[in-house]
């Protein structure tokens, strides 16, 4: 009956009409940089960030999450329309989704990956409501120990998922570590690594850090080769799918929802994983796996429910334990922390309104979103063709402006430039930006717990391993980096990235 | 005798690794280290810089055994124009006001595209101003200065 209240408070939360403005808002910004070449989920947000400073914290926060899944769905149709998957976790979709598209059934891949992601959504948003007080309830508990062990187990699985070299990955997590550790010291007012200059005393500024290593390198590495995209699609007709689709859609789109709602959960884990996932599960179970790249409807069907369950579950960390998933998800605790909430447990119980209204917002949001790109299909097919070289002017615009905005600093706009070039350098060393944001963001709040860890336990640093809580989270964090150093399957993580 | 084949890549990215942990590690050992119970400032940022020189040499090694991989191209003139536009933009948005700064930031970004001419440039950049004024200082209401102290205001 709780669950029930709570939702009716998320429902009238995001159901009010300047929440439900803010949403739609969200999902089609979300949709149009999903369409549009160079630019993903992860730079729009932090260039928005600033300027949702003006907006109510719920509000802010329901239209970042709706660009986030909204870019999912925009990713997923140029995806299956010109074989380019505009975010990571469409790439499988491209697989099979194009192929549809080449056989003339661009329509229909276009309506089972949006019916697929719509299911999913919806199924995910219960398990978050569902699962999200309970974890709550246990991080409630949480002492100093398991947070560290928590972070540790994040830390790792961006690892994990980074493209490349394993130790490159590493390096950026704790690079990025080092560079959250800039400013100040909390316990001791000690300045430290400010070289001097007063506008670190406070720390980097996580906005300035974001824009330029997603935004300005982005931009910098597609002006390295400038080319055209062809769009063989022009007009996409017969949205509808068969009675043939829906009957080989609904299990693969049941299995996919299963599979990205469990690996969402997981720090670092999330959508990419699970659209990959779901795509070998489906070409396993399936009576005609030989039908896979060349047009089958699960290969659609699953990875696009996967991916969109995943998106939603992987607010599950962020919200009840204030732990974020990926980059954007750092991204709204940033957002959460600009607006003066402190990230965690105890968002929940302080701010239910916030917390259920955001969880609620994501129903309404996929709503939104089939009901509002299917019929708008032609004018999504019409961006596509949309030049970069006049994307790019207005990309930069808006991330001084947004920077600009948070403090009235302009030694943050100079920040923005350094770390612009920065990223594109590690870029270019192979380096994932990732795994630094991360870093950054859990920098001051791995040490904060460590030390006071280590304190709460005179020094014995066995502490780490005799709590079972803190204990199963690190072993959990050891496996994954096992798994990821085996030779054997860091030759699959390879093939698996290739696809970018 | 076969030959080493180092990747520049590589050895590029362990360099920097271990200059940079070197650098905070130096500059945490200037602080105060403390203990294991007691943490000081140094501590944690000692450690840490001690792992990235580690993985900076293991990146290095690592080079040397893998197979050259060329660099692909390098976007100079994106660097060239991209970059400076924020920092443009940060020198002259309060001397010039929001309006003519930001027309000259985006100006300037515009022409890293070797596609981009100059009657284009024009047209795009003069839009996004008036739809970034309208948007920005109208409707959100950020507190900027449309025209500046350096245009006589």
């Amino acid at each position: 009956m709780e669950l029930f209240n709570n939702l009716v408070l998320g429902f009238t939360t995001a159901g009010a009409p300047w929440n439900l403005f803010f949403c739609l808002v969200g999902v089609i910004l979300g949709t149009l940089i999903g369409v549009l070449p160079g630019i993903g989920a992860t730079a729009t947000i932090a260039m928005l960030l600033p300027i949702t400073f003006q907006l109510e914290p719920v509000s802010s926060l329901i239209m970042l999450a709706g660009i986030y899944y909204g870019a999912q769905y925009g990713g997923s149709t140029t995806a299956i329309l010109i074989n380019m998957p505009g975010e990571s976790s469409s790439a499988v979709t491209a697989i099979d989704g194009y192929q549809m598209a080449r056989k003339g059934r661009a329509g229909a891949a276009l309506a089972i990956a949006a019916i697929g992601s719509f299911f999913a959504g919806t199924v995910s948003t219960v398990l978050v409501a569902v699962f999200a007080p309970p974890l709550t309830a246990i991080a409630l508990k949480f002492g100093s120990a398991e947070y560290f062990s928590l972070m540790i187990v994040g830390l790792v699985s961006s690892i994990a998922l980074a493209h490349g070299s394993v130790v490159k990955a590493l390096g950026m997590v704790v690079l990025g570590l080092l560079l959250g550790l800039v400013g100040t010291d909390i316990y001791t007012g000690t300045p430290r690594f400010n070289l001097g200059i007063l506008e670190l005393s406070d720390g980097l500024n996580f906005v300035a850090l974001a824009v330029g290593v997603f935004g300005i390198a982005e931009i910098l590495r597609n002006l390295e080769n400038e080319h055209d995209r062809d769009v063989m699609i022009k007009k996409v007709t017969n949205l509808w799918p068969t009675k043939q689709d829906w009957k080989e859609m609904t299990a693969p789109i049941l299995r996919g929802t299963a599979i990205g709602s469990a690996l969402g959960i997981l720090p670092g884990g999330g959508a990419i994983l699970a659209s990959f996932a779901s795509y070998t599960v489906e070409k396993r179970m399936s009576k005609t796996p030989e039908e896979f790249g060349k047009g089958a409807v699960a290969g659609v069907a699953g990875p696009e429910s996967a991916n969109n369950a995943g998106a939603q579950t992987s607010f599950i960390p962020m919200l009840t334990l204030g732990i974020p998933a990926n980059p954007v998800m750092a991204l709204m605790i940033g957002a959460m922390i600009i607006q003066g909430i402190v990230p965690g447990p105890n968002v929940a119980t302080e701010q239910p309104a916030l917390f259920w209204g955001i969880i609620a917002s994501m129903w309404i949001g996929n709503l939104m979103l089939i009901l509002l790109n299917l019929p708008l299909i032609g004018l999504w097919v019409k961006l596509l063709t949309i030049p970069y070289y006049m994307l790019f002017p207005a990309i930069i615009a808006f991330c001084s402006i947004g920077v600009y905005s948070v403090n009235s600093n302009v030694f943050d706009l100079y920040a923005v430039a350094f770390f612009g070039l920065i990223g594109y350098v590690l870029a270019k060393l192979r380096c994932e930006p990732a795994p630094l944001l991360l870093g950054f963001v859990l920098g001051p709040l791995l040490e904060e717990h460590l030390r006071r860890a280590m304190i709460m336990s005179r020094g014995d640093a066995t502490t780490f391993v005799t709590r079972p809580i803190s204990l199963t989270l690190l072993l959990l964090a050891a496996a994954v980096l096992v798994v990821v150093l085996l030779p054997s399957i860091r030759k699959k993580r390879d093939e698996v990235f290739v696809e970018d | 005798m076969k030959s080493l084949n180092f990747s520049s890549r590589d050895i590029v990215c362990g360099a920097l690794f271990i200059l940079v942990g070197l650098f905070f590690a130096v500059q945490a050992y200037g602080l105060e280290l403390g203990t294991a119970v007691r943490m000081g400032p140094g501590y944690f940022p000692f450690v840490l810089a001690g792992i990235l020189v580690i993985l900076g040499i293991i990146v290095i090694i690592q080079g040397t055994q893998i197979e050259h991989e060329p660099m692909g191209p390098i976007a100079w003139r994106g660097m060239l124009f991209i970059l400076p536009a924020p920092v443009f933009f940060g020198l002259t948005v309060r001397g010039l006001g929001f309006v003519p700064s930001l027309f000259l930031t985006a100006l300037i970004a515009a022409f890293a595209s070797t596609k981009m001419r100059p009657g284009m440039a024009l047209l795009l950049v003069g839009g996004l101003t008036i739809f970034s004024v309208v948007v920005f200082s109208y409707a959100l209401g950020l507190p900027f200065r449309r025209f500046g102290p350096w245009l006589g205001q």
